[in-house]
């Protein structure tokens, strides 16, 4: 599970450097250009990303610390 | 003087909720003004951290930045935080939130401290954040003066004003202590969120829509605005280790740990991109919408971009709902001062006999003295130096990295049970030398650096911030840092007043040099003879023409290895920042392998289950 999550973030990285777009000028939906909307989409990725991680990776002695202080 | 009406009754709003923050605290006690006695409920914890984090850059610098050099701003500094600061507050934040709770630290050299079993290597660190801390502060004030001033057509001086807004900021800091700086920084962050709102729909209404204004750019000379085919990748690249910089910053870190319980992170983590994307994705379209609808401006007419748009369009009592939103953004050096003051008491202060000597609740006195020290202070030097507005600025910029560079340290102290304090030293000498390198190789090639070519005037064809009573911005040179190839989304105050007519950061979009010298220059970026880079020209000026980007090399006899931008300094077409992090890096993992561990009393404690 952990290494699976390690190469989530990693791809996730990768995924910033979007470089097949670099060049393209071109409009989604007639008013976007198509790099800014990848990385709208890559805004909503990042925070599923979170959302994953939290649910997954959450550290537990984290809780707990949270439980006694309570 | 509406608008400066309206931004006074904002002063007397924050004023009023440090002060009721002031009436909610347990009289006296230091984890409470120091750290709301870690109590913040979610949401005013989410806001806070985001409101300190993300300053003017986001709504005003960002259009400024993006109606230069396209839509590219929003993948090179908001969607890399919207990645890299929540993955930074998952990891750092919240294990310094439970190494806090459970040993009573209040900031980060306290844990550093302990872990490495070592006094000095903690005060060292001490001193060095909180120089690189300095700077944003007298920025701050400088800032409030000049926007007071050109907010109220100067009917407010310079002096007066930042007088104003410091004894303001101080006040409520002073009596609110953490509690009352996160609940401002809460307002701000709902006033900046309400600003993009409004401004987006203010806008489109009047410029007829958007899909016809952007098909006409794509149509246009200023095209290259919906891609980033100026934009250097190494540049793109490095910019993704600026954000590190955030929880290394004392007051990030030390919010960290007011939160009431660590459920509140996972809130945060998870929304803070699409905080994100809801203040940068308007920002920056916007930017790029205005490169069509008002063509030419000069950098730092650009800067002022979206007040431009919006002040055709709107009333004097909007213009003062947004001067108000202005200076939300210039007095984002609250929690700047609040965290410099927690360091001198908590880290020199008490560490150093205050505490044993003058018992636990001197503690909160000396910490409100430090305030009232620091804002003074900053006064002082910004009236003093207010022409050399453009030193802090470069230095904010310098920190901007050299914060990001410690971060190796505090991964390693959370996460390496081998890590030294050695290593750790290792790494902080190689961070301060380089943010003195970066200065000093930055300041010896200034007389070479590639000048922007001079532009028409602009402002004399269409409206000025003015025109519509709207309030306009002055900046300093580097203001609006958002062109600062070393800045960061956040933190930095980027609305300023730095009168000092050096070139602006943002002309670095604005263009090579003119005509070129052939001598040691060469193209820049990642492929190169693509035109734009840190040269790239921007619309409807001069640039607008496709120029190949230079830089100049510093040394000639090294190569590509310093070259020298418009505005900054690159190794290898890499920002300094890359080489910075990844060396602090390497020191700390090989210094520290070759010196003795940690005791295991201090292992065990804080590596245990």
């Amino acid at each position: 599970m952990k290494i699976g999550l390690a190469l989530l973030v990693a791809a996730v990285l990768v995924l910033h450097h979007d470089i097949w777009n670099w060049k393209d000028a071109s409009l989604v939906f007639g008013f976007l250009p198509k790099g800014l909307a990848y990385h709208v989409g890559y805004s909503l990725l990042a925070s599923a990303t979170m959302a994953i991680l939290v649910k997954y990776a959450w550290p537990k002695n984290l809780d707990d610390d949270d439980e006694v202080t309570a | 003087m509406i608008p400066a009406l309206i931004v006074f009754a904002y002063l007397a709003v924050v004023l009023y909720i440090g002060i009721f923050a002031f009436r909610k605290g347990s009289a006296g006690s230091g984890e409470d003004f120091f750290v709301a006695s870690r109590k913040l409920g979610p949401l005013v914890f989410l806001l806070s951290i985001f409101g300190t984090n993300m300053t003017a850059v986001a709504i005003l610098g960002s259009s400024g930045f993006a109606y230069q050099r396209g839509i590219g701003v929003y993948g090179l500094m908001a969607s890399s935080s919207g990645i890299v600061i929540p993955l930074t507050l998952w990891l750092i934040g919240t294990r310094l939130w439970s190494l806090g709770k459970k040993h009573g630290h209040i900031t980060q050299v306290q844990f550093l401290r302990d872990r490495w079993e070592s006094g000095g290597i903690g005060t060292f660190i001490a001193v060095v954040t909180a120089l690189m801390l300095v700077p944003y502060i007298i920025i701050g004030v400088m800032g409030g003066g000049s926007t007071l001033e050109t907010i109220s057509g100067g009917q407010v001086p310079y002096a007066i004003g930042g007088a104003i807004v410091a004894i303001t900021v101080v006040a409520y800091v002073f009596f609110g202590g953490m509690r009352g700086t996160a609940w401002v920084n809460t307002f701000q962050t709902v006033l900046f969120l309400a600003f993009g709102v409004t401004a987006f729909t203010l806008i489109a209404k009047s410029v007829g829509g958007f899909p016809a204004t952007m098909q006409a750019i794509s149509e246009g000379p200023q095209s290259f605005l919906l891609s980033r085919e100026r934009m250097p990748a190494e540049e793109f690249f490095s910019y993704m280790f600026i954000p590190l910089s955030a929880v290394m910053f004392p007051h990030i870190a030390i919010m960290c740990m007011t939160a009431e319980k660590v459920t509140h992170f996972k809130r945060t983590v998870v929304l803070y991109p699409i905080c994100i994307l809801l203040i940068w994705l308007p920002s920056v379209y916007l930017g790029v919408v205005a490169s069509k609808v008002i063509p030419g401006l000069s950098p730092a007419e650009a800067n002022d971009v979206i007040i431009r748009l919006l002040s055709q369009n709107t009333s004097p009592v909007l213009a003062g709902v947004l001067g108000a939103g202005i200076m939300a953004c210039v007095m984002a050096s609250d929690s700047q001062i609040l965290a410099l003051s927690t360091v001198f008491t908590e880290d020199l202060f008490a560490y150093y006999g205050g505490r044993k000597k003058f018992g636990p609740k001197a503690e909160v006195w000396a910490g409100r003295a430090f305030i009232v020290l620091i804002g003074l202070v900053s006064y002082v030097i910004a009236l003093a130096l207010k022409e050399k507005a453009n030193i802090f600025e470069l230095a904010i910029r310098f920190a901007f990295s050299g914060f990001a560079a410690l971060a190796p340290v505090m991964l390693a102290a959370l996460f390496w049970k081998r890590s030294t304090k050695w290593g750790a030293l290792a790494a902080t000498v190689w961070v301060v030398g380089c943010v003195f390198a970066n200065w000093h190789l930055t300041n010896i090639s200034d007389a070479i650096a590639p000048k922007p070519p001079k532009r028409p005037a602009a402002s004399a064809m269409r409206g000025g911030p003015a025109a519509g009573g709207g309030p306009a911005v002055q900046r300093g040179p580097q203001a609006g840092a958002p062109g600062a190839p070393d800045a960061q989304p956040g933190g930095a105050p980027q609305v300023t007043g730095g009168p000092t007519p050096a070139p602006s950061v943002l002309q670095t979009a604005q263009g090579g040099a003119p005509g070129g010298s052939p001598e040691g220059m060469r193209p820049a970026g990642p492929g190169a003879g693509a035109p734009g880079g840190p040269g790239a020209g921007g619309p409807g000026g001069p640039g607008g023409k496709k120029k190949p980007p230079t830089q100049v090399r510093i040394f000639p006899q090294l190569g590509d290895m310093f070259l020298r931008g418009p505005v900054n300094v690159t190794i290898y077409g890499f920002l300094p920042v890359f080489p910075m992090v990844v060396g602090s890096a390497l020191l700390m993992l090989l210094v520290s392998l070759i010196t003795p561990p940690p005791s295991k009393a201090t292992i065990d404690k804080y590596f245990s289950k």
